[in-house]
């Protein structure tokens, strides 16, 4: 099996360039005492300023959206959550559908990057496991879409939580799709992805709840049961993967 | 090697071809790359992108000139797709802008030492200590913001301390505006031009592309600063070239820049798969400047020879130009502009430039906020402060 990680001519580190690095500290120390290139007295408090003004100031990102029908402003589960902030619990149930969707996506990314790998004989992850998990991640998107809709609330629209998920999830994606990232490198960015939608998912439940939404709760516990298998078999993969690479 | 421009004709443009493959190749690597690789990288893509840019200026006002000025442009743009697409994606935004200054140091450091016409060298060194400065503010920001050591990009060969305060280099038009070479100017100053306007042009449409993509303000507003005086620079540097010139006359320079840069590129290569693209554009480019030369010949009825010696032997350095940047950050960073000159006497800056740099820097300085009290150590500021806890 050939390794994805190895020892080779990487130039980052200042270990790489010693006598460039001991002179870039040289030159700091003399050229810092001219007039015009001194460092401003000051330290990093002075931006933190900027920022806590900017957050003073600032919009949101967006708002969670009206329902777009009178009929579906009068649907019986968006009736049973008046008196409290019903925005909320919608905003999240967008924020899944939204991790959800694109996490179907992640998993076909490295699906191809498994497909790929196995057709070199470099790591042999089970591809069904990962389909298994795909299939259930699109489960887990239709049963929030289903959830929104019964709610009254439009599954197509981007709650400003789903935005924000999805700039959450940019880093994610690069990983998974660049042709040179490892196996184990995407197993990592996708044990992320598990845990966080782990977590979420008891919030979720917690919160339907909270709503009065217990026949969603109901489901959504069952979502919770297979994102927890999902859990484990994407450390399991890891483990084995970064294990046999270490040899 | 010494450069001959009508040594060869190079690659006829109707056999300049590319698939979608070609063009978007396999990326360097951030890790194992030469810093200069990169360099070279981002240098080639400001160069093609600059050819674009004045192609279609052309094409707008030469109508006999369409056709020839479009087929070259198609080839210029698909060069300049193939080079931009050599940056690898784990490059962060804020660590290509690191590499944009490297460039910006390095390869005017060469351009200044190379230049045969002391006001010119003048000029790229007054600029030289700007770009110097962003280096610092940006490596500052990217230590505080990301976490991350801004040498893991320049590899140790460019140095991380302030120059001339960018807080400081915001100037009136008026004071940015340069006196244009003549008709009669050496060739490699006209070359000069054009190849230090390519690069600086491309920073700034960079700056102003990444700058909105950035969420913390210190970063948006840090990037609105530095644009600013990238246009500046834009100013400074294209106001270099004889605004008598006509068209065609400063296109076949630009081409006889682009196949010298090539040239200088593919002569310090150490990566064999890029040098070898380094190789095939240069004859890509003999083959615009033979096509532009041919089109000057026949509309302006003049001898395109007569504009060039008959080699080139100077080439760009690609390599650290530590010394000479310290030795002018020592000697002239307290210069300022007045006009076309640069002067002495920080008080006797013009008034438009003081009332334009106030009206600024009222509401607080990005570059100050981004970088004050940073010293720059390996491993980033907090490998300093970590020892202590």
């Amino acid at each position: 099996m050939a390794k994805s990680t190895q020892m080779g001519m990487n130039r980052t580190g200042a270990q790489m360039a010693p006598e460039n690095v001991k002179q870039m500290q040289q030159d700091a120390s003399q050229l810092m005492q001219l007039q015009d290139t001194q460092v401003q007295v000051g330290s990093e408090f002075d931006a933190i300023e900027m920022r806590l003004k900017e957050i003073a100031e600032t919009d949101r990102v967006g708002s969670v959206p009206l329902p777009g029908t009178v009929k579906g402003a009068v649907k019986a589960g968006m009736q049973k959550m008046m008196g409290r902030n019903a925005e909320v619990f919608i905003d999240k149930l967008g924020e899944r559908l939204a991790y959800e969707r694109t996490g179907v996506r992640l998993y076909e990314a490295l699906i191809v990057k498994c497909r790929g790998a196995a057709q070199e004989g470099r790591f042999n992850v089970s591809i069904d496991q990962l389909l298994h998990i795909h299939d259930e991640e699109a489960r887990h998107f239709k049963l929030l879409t289903e959830a929104m809709t019964k709610l009254g609330a439009d599954p197509t629209a981007m709650t400003p939580c789903a935005d924000v998920v999805g700039v959450q999830s940019i880093g994610i994606l690069q990983v998974l799709t660049d042709p040179r990232t490892s196996i184990p490198q995407c197993l990592n960015a996708m044990l992320t992805v598990e845990l966080a939608d782990n977590a979420a998912w008891e919030l979720l439940i917690q919160l339907a709840q909270d709503m009065g939404q217990d026949d969603l709760a109901e489901q959504f516990e069952g979502a919770l049961a297979a994102e927890e298998e999902h859990l484990a078999i994407v450390k399991q993969m890891l483990q084995d993967a970064v294990q046999a690479e270490a040899g | 090697m010494a450069l001959n421009l009508f040594d060869s004709k190079g690659t006829p443009v109707a056999k300049q071809r590319f698939s979608w493959r070609e063009l978007t190749p396999k990326p360097i690597s951030k890790l194992d790359d030469d810093a200069f690789t990169r360099v070279r990288v981002i240098l080639m893509n400001g160069v093609e992108s600059d050819a674009v840019r004045l192609q279609y200026a052309m094409q707008r006002f030469n109508r006999e000139l369409r056709l020839p000025i479009a087929e070259i442009m198609r080839a210029e743009h698909h060069q300049q797709t193939m080079i931009n697409w050599l940056l690898s994606p784990d490059h962060s935004p804020l660590e290509i802008t690191i590499g944009y200054e490297q460039v910006a140091i390095e390869v005017t450091s060469s351009v200044a030492q190379n230049e045969p016409d002391p006001y010119l060298a003048q000029v790229y060194r007054f600029g030289l200590l700007e770009d110097f400065d962003h280096l610092y503010r940006y490596a500052a920001l990217m230590d505080r913001l990301e976490g991350k050591d801004a040498n893991n990009i320049l590899q140790g060969y460019t140095d991380i301390i302030p120059g001339r305060p960018t807080s400081i280099q915001h100037r009136h038009p008026e004071d940015d505006l340069r006196d244009p070479y003549g008709p009669d100017s050496d060739p490699l100053s006209k070359i000069h031009a054009a190849l230090i306007t390519a690069a600086e042009y491309q920073t700034h449409e960079y700056y102003m592309h990444y700058g909105p993509w950035f969420a913390d303000p210190v970063a948006r507003q840090l990037y609105a600063e530095i644009a600013s005086v990238e246009a500046q620079h834009v100013t400074q540097y294209s106001s270099l070239i004889n605004p008598d010139d006509d068209g065609l006359t400063q296109l076949l320079m630009h081409e006889a820049m682009e196949v010298y840069t090539y040239w200088s590129c593919m002569e310090q290569e150490d990566n064999p798969r890029i040098k070898a693209i380094w190789e095939r554009f240069f004859d890509y480019e003999l083959g615009h400047f033979h096509t532009v030369a041919e089109l000057y010949k026949k509309t302006l009825r003049k001898d395109p020879q007569a504009l060039f010696p008959k080699a080139f032997d100077r080439r760009i350095e690609f390599k650290s130009h530590r010394d000479f940047v310290a030795q002018v950050l020592q000697e002239e960073v307290h210069l300022r502009a007045r006009g076309p000159r640069f002067i002495e006497d920080k008080d006797a800056e013009g008034e438009r430039t003081i009332e334009y740099r106030e009206t600024l820097n009222a509401d607080g300085i990005p570059s100050d906020a981004a970088s004050a009290g940073y010293q720059w150590y390996p491993g980033t500021e907090l490998a300093r402060k970590v020892v202590n806890l």
